[in-house]
Order: structure tokens, then C-alpha cells, then sequence
């Protein structure tokens, strides 16, 4: 479904991705392990097609059509969607509306803004009229932006550490929401730091320094993260640093 | 005897177009004042408010007294408009909210035809005593940017008072608006002004909203909206005093701006007096913020889609 190839990435003179390639298959959850700076959050953004993220070289398919020279929203048009690590919050923009906004591409037989936000653990009556703003938690602003993904009926959910800064309690809600994603019929393409997140997946990579190093069965593949990161001198280093450093 | 029904229905006309509904504006069980020009066409009191007004040379003496005690629980309604292109009319008003009294004023100008035209909004407000006015304007303006805004407002708000405000002018040409309100609050009394405009073609945009907290625990807030489109030109001035024992104030302003022609700038102003006092201001001013457009670009929104989508919330 979305085929990577040879991608190469270049900001202010520095080399962020370079010769990658990763497939996402239709319907799959696929993780990307990897530590702090690897790239992986860069991945998302170059997926997504963000402003500052256009790739210098390489190719990025989706179901056979080139769309690595299309805009963001061309993209979203397509199938593609991003849930962000740290959601933009929208003055004056309630929830009901954000959720509507995604919901005029999945279209009616799909599940509703107020499905969509009880798949993610919030009663609707206590959110569909709040706004998208500073007055939510980190949390729950989280479970909005998943909530928005998912009311998209994407082909390609790309969700970017949507673990991240929820309670470990609720953690085992989040692996149910992701779930739901490829039950749904989409695929997910899932970064994040938490293994026992990452091996719900189908198949998983590991990034290193800018590029896939390692793809196959996540338990495979985390324990490959496991022998080789914790040692590797990448590891919490900016790759661009790394590279830099020589 | 003069006919009015013209008059009342071009003024009714426009307060639907501003928002409002008319049906509101002639009902016997609310309090409300409706002003074409200089004329009044109705004014009705109910018990607890009372609504005096008087014609002047070129518009309007209103004195609006609500008294101690009372909770008025529909809003009252105030109508301003001028169906003439040209013209001037000219709003005094007197603002009286009796102690531990609680009234919410729906206040809209209507200026649809305006090329040559000046509003000039003259009003005082007192908050008694642990009393709380909600007050919110809304302008709807024509397409020609013929007309000049001159709203002043000098608010006290006594101890334990609260007052919110809320000036709107998004529909239609701003024209040139030199807004200028002041807000002095006593002991624990809470203000808050809430400016949202958005400029077009060559408007002339001026905000300024004071804060004097002159009360022990008093609270105040300075916030203003400004979209500047085309040409237009935007100039936001937040300021705030701290003159008494844990007074806090805050200045927060966010201006928008679209096109190579455009101009925003914002000037926070804040002074501590008494060094138990504390004040903040946040600023953003620029183009829209671009995380805000890209999540909804990746929603399927084209970026104007996307930023019309930012730029209606934050003025809503």
C-alpha cells in the first residue's frame, strides 16, 4: 500500500534520512522503534508531506500512485492522515467540530464524532462542546487527536508516539484505540517508544540514524532495538548531530 | 405624526443580518432600547431595569439603571443602527448595576449602508457591590469601509464586582475603529475585555484596552483578536496597573496577518505599582500559526480552507 524507496531528506545542509525504505502493508499495524533523534518523528512529517519535510530524493507510493511531490492536503485526500505527538489546539474550534471536519471523508456509515469519541475513552456530552484549546489536558488533547484520525476512516493512520504522556493506566485504552484503527480496515503506522505498545504490531522497523535498520516480527525487532541501541552511540543523540560529528 | 415602520423594519432587517433576532428586540418582557440614527423607535423597562432615554442633537442619551439585588434573566437587549450611507450618531450611555444585582446586555450596531458615516459610543459603567454585568457587542457593517468606530467606555467595578465585555466587529468593512476602553477595579472586583475584529481592503484598525487594579485581589484581563487582511493596518494596545496588594493582570493578544500589505503590530504597557502586584502579557502576532493549518491540511482541508477554519474560531 505505501512503499518507501531510497528517500534522502536534507535540512539546512544536514542529512536527516537517507536511504530509506520501509512498505506498509494494507490494513497492518506496523511500529518504528527507535531511540531519541533516530528520526522517526521526521518520518511522519516527510509521510504527511509537511512544510520543511519535502524529500530531496527517493520515491513515496501509495497504492502504485507517486505522491511524493503532493501537498498535505492532497495526501489527506488520499488516505493519509497524522495524529501528532503534540496536537495543535484551536481557539474558539470545539471538539464536535474538529471530529466533523475529518468526518466529511469517511462519510456516513462510518462511526460518528460521538462514536469515535467513546472508542477513545471520553463521554461526548462532556466534550463535544469544548474547544479544541489550552483548557484541555495534555491527555485528553491526545485522545482528541485520535479520535480525529479515527473518525477519517484513513487508509494510512500515521500516529506519532500517541502513547506518550498518558498515565500508564490508560495505556492499555490506547493499544485498544490502535487497535480499533486496523479493525476498521486501516492501516497504522505507529511510533513509539513503549515496547509492549510496539509489539501489538503486525511487523515492526527499527530506525537508526536516519534509516531503516531492521524490519520483520516486532517481538524480532524489539529485541533487536534492545541488543543494539541500548549500546549504540546514536542513542540519544540528534541523528543530525551524529552526522554532523562525523 | 411621523410613520416609523420603514425604520423599524430596515433596523429590524439589520439586527437579523447582525446576528440578532429581531422578535427579541420588540418584546414587552425584556428590557431594551432600539436607536435608528437619532431616533428612538422603543424603548421598554420591566421591573429591575429601567431603560431612560433621550434624543439629542445627533443621537442618543440612554441611562440604564438596574437595581440592587436584581437578577434579570433575559438579556437586555440594545439596537443601534444607521440605514442612512451618511451621518453621524452619537450613543451616550450610563451604565448603573446596582449591588449583588446580575443583568447580560446583547448590544448590536448596524451600519449596512455606511460610506460616510461616524459611531461614537460615549458610555460609563459602575458595577456595584458584588454585582456582575456581561456585556456583548456585535457590529455588522456594510461592504464600503465608510465608517468610523469611536467607542469609549470608562467601567468601575466595585468591590466583588465583575464585569466582561466583549466587543465584536467581524461582518462587513471595519471602516477605521479607534477603540478605547478602561476598566478601574476596586477590591476583589474581576474585569474582563475581549476585542475581536477582522480587518479588510484598507481598514484602520485601533485597540486599546486599560486596566487599573487599584483593589486589593482585584483580577483583570486584556484580550484581543485581530485578524488584518489586504491592506489593512492594525495597532493593539494592552495595558495594566498593578496598584494594589495581589492584584493580577493579564494583556493577551494575537494578531493575524494575511497578505504582503497588511501591518499588525501590539504594544503591551504594564506598570507595577505596589510590588505585591503582578502582572503578564503574552503576544503572537504574524501569519497563522502553521501546526494549526497542517493537522487540518491533514484532515483533507486545503490551506485556505485551513486557515479560514483558524481565523473564524479565534474570532468567534
Amino acid at each position: 500500500m505505501l512503499n518507501l524507496t531510497n528517500i534522502e531528506l536534507t535540512i539546512n545542509g544536514k542529512k536527516i534520512l537517507h536511504d530509506l525504505n520501509l512498505e506498509v502493508r494494507k490494513g497492518e499495524i506496523h511500529s518504528i522503534l527507535g531511540a531519541n533523534g533516530t528520526g522517526k518523528s521526521t518520518l511522519s512529517s516527510v509521510i504527511m508531506g509537511l512544510n520543511g519535510y519535502q524529500v530531496k530524493g527517493g520515491q513515496i507510493l501509495l497504492d502504485g500512485e507517486d505522491i511524493t511531490n503532493l501537498p498535505i492536503h492532497e495526501r489527506a485526500k488520499r488516505g493519509i492522515t497524522l495524529g501528532w505527538q503534540e496536537p495543535a489546539r484551536f481557539e474558539g474550534l470545539t471538539v464536535g467540530e474538529y471530529l466533523k471536519i475529518s468526518k466529511k471523508f469517511s462519510g456516513d456509515g462510518f462511526l460518528s464524532p460521538r462514536e469515535c469519541l467513546l472508542k477513545v475513552g471520553l463521554a461526548p456530552e462532556l466534550y463535544i462542546s469544548r474547544a479544541v484549546d489550552g483548557t484541555l489536558s495534555g491527555g485528553e488533547r491526545k485522545r482528541i487527536e485520535l479520535a480525529s484520525v479515527l473518525a477519517m476512516k484513513p487508509k494510512l493512520a500515521i500516529l506519532d508516539e500517541p502513547d506518550s504522556g498518558i498515565d500508564s493506566l490508560s495505556i492499555d485504552h490506547i493499544v485498544d484505540v490502535i487497535k480499533t484503527f486496523s479493525r476498521t480496515g486501516s492501516a497504522v503506522l505507529l511510533i513509539t517508544h513503549h515496547e509492549e505498545v510496539a509489539t501489538i504490531a503486525d511487523r515492526a522497523s527499527s530506525l537508526c540514524d536516519g534509516t531503516v535498520v531492521k524490519t520483520g516480527e516486532p517481538a524480532a525487532v524489539a529485541k533487536f532495538f534492545r541488543n543494539h541501541c541500548e549500546e549504540c552511540p546514536h542513542v540519544n543523540q540528534p541523528a543530525e548531530e551524529v552526522i554532523h560529528n562525523g | 405624526m411621523v410613520d416609523y415602520s420603514k425604520e423599524f423594519e430596515a433596523i429590524a432587517k439589520a439586527y437579523g443580518a447582525s446576528g440578532g433576532n429581531p422578535n427579541d428586540l420588540f418584546d414587552k418582557k425584556t428590557a431594551s432600547l432600539v436607536v435608528s440614527h437619532h431616533k428612538i423607535l422603543f424603548q421598554n423597562s420591566i421591573p429591575g431595569v429601567n431603560i431612560s432615554g433621550e434624543e439629542i442633537e445627533n443621537g442618543v442619551k440612554a441611562k440604564i439603571v438596574v437595581k440592587p439585588g436584581k437578577m434579570v434573566k433575559d438579556p437586555v437587549h440594545l439596537c443601534f443602527g444607521v440605514i442612512p450611507a451618511e451621518g453621524v450618531q452619537e450613543i451616550v450611555s450610563e451604565f448603573e448595576i446596582g449591588e449583588g444585582a446580575k443583568v447580560n446586555f446583547i448590544a448590536h450596531c448596524s451600519f449596512p449602508n455606511a460610506i460616510k458615516l461616524r459611531h461614537i459610543m460615549d458610555s460609563k459603567i459602575r458595577v456595584g457591590r458584588n454585582a456582575e454585568m456581561n456585556y456583548a457587542e456585535t457590529h455588522y457593517h456594510g461592504k464600503d469601509g465608510g465608517i468610523e468606530v469611536l467607542p469609549v467606555t470608562k467601567a468601575v467595578v466595585e468591590e466583588g464586582g465583575k464585569l466582561r465585555s466583549e466587543f465584536k466587529l467581524i461582518k462587513g468593512a471595519v471602516g477605521k475603529l479607534d477603540l478605547d476602553y478602561e476598566g478601574t477595579l476596586e477590591k476583589d472586583a474581576v474585569c474582563e475585555f475581549d476585542t475581536k475584529v477582522y480587518g479588510k481592503g484598507d481598514d484602520k484598525v485601533l485597540v486599546k484596552e486599560s486596566l487599573f487594579l487599584n483593589g486589593e485581589n482585584s483580577r483583570g484581563l486584556a484580550k484581543s483578536r485581530i485578524v488584518a487582511t489586504d491592506r489593512c493596518v492594525s495597532e493593539v494596545i494592552g495595558e495594566a496597573v498593578g496598584n494594589a496588594p495581589n492584584a493580577r493582570g493579564h494583556v493577551d493578544c494575537v494578531e493575524i496577518i494575511k497578505g504582503k500589505e497588511a501591518r499588525v503590530s501590539a504594544v503591551p504597557k504594564l506598570l507595577v505599582v505596589d510590588d505585591r502586584a503582578k502582572l503578564t502579557h503574552e503576544a503572537a502576532i504574524g501569519s497563522v500559526d502553521k501546526k494549526q493549518v497542517e493537522t487540518l491540511m491533514a484532515r483533507g482541508l486545503d490551506e485556505d480552507e485551513a486557515v479560514d477554519v483558524v481565523v473564524k474560531g479565534m474570532l468567534r
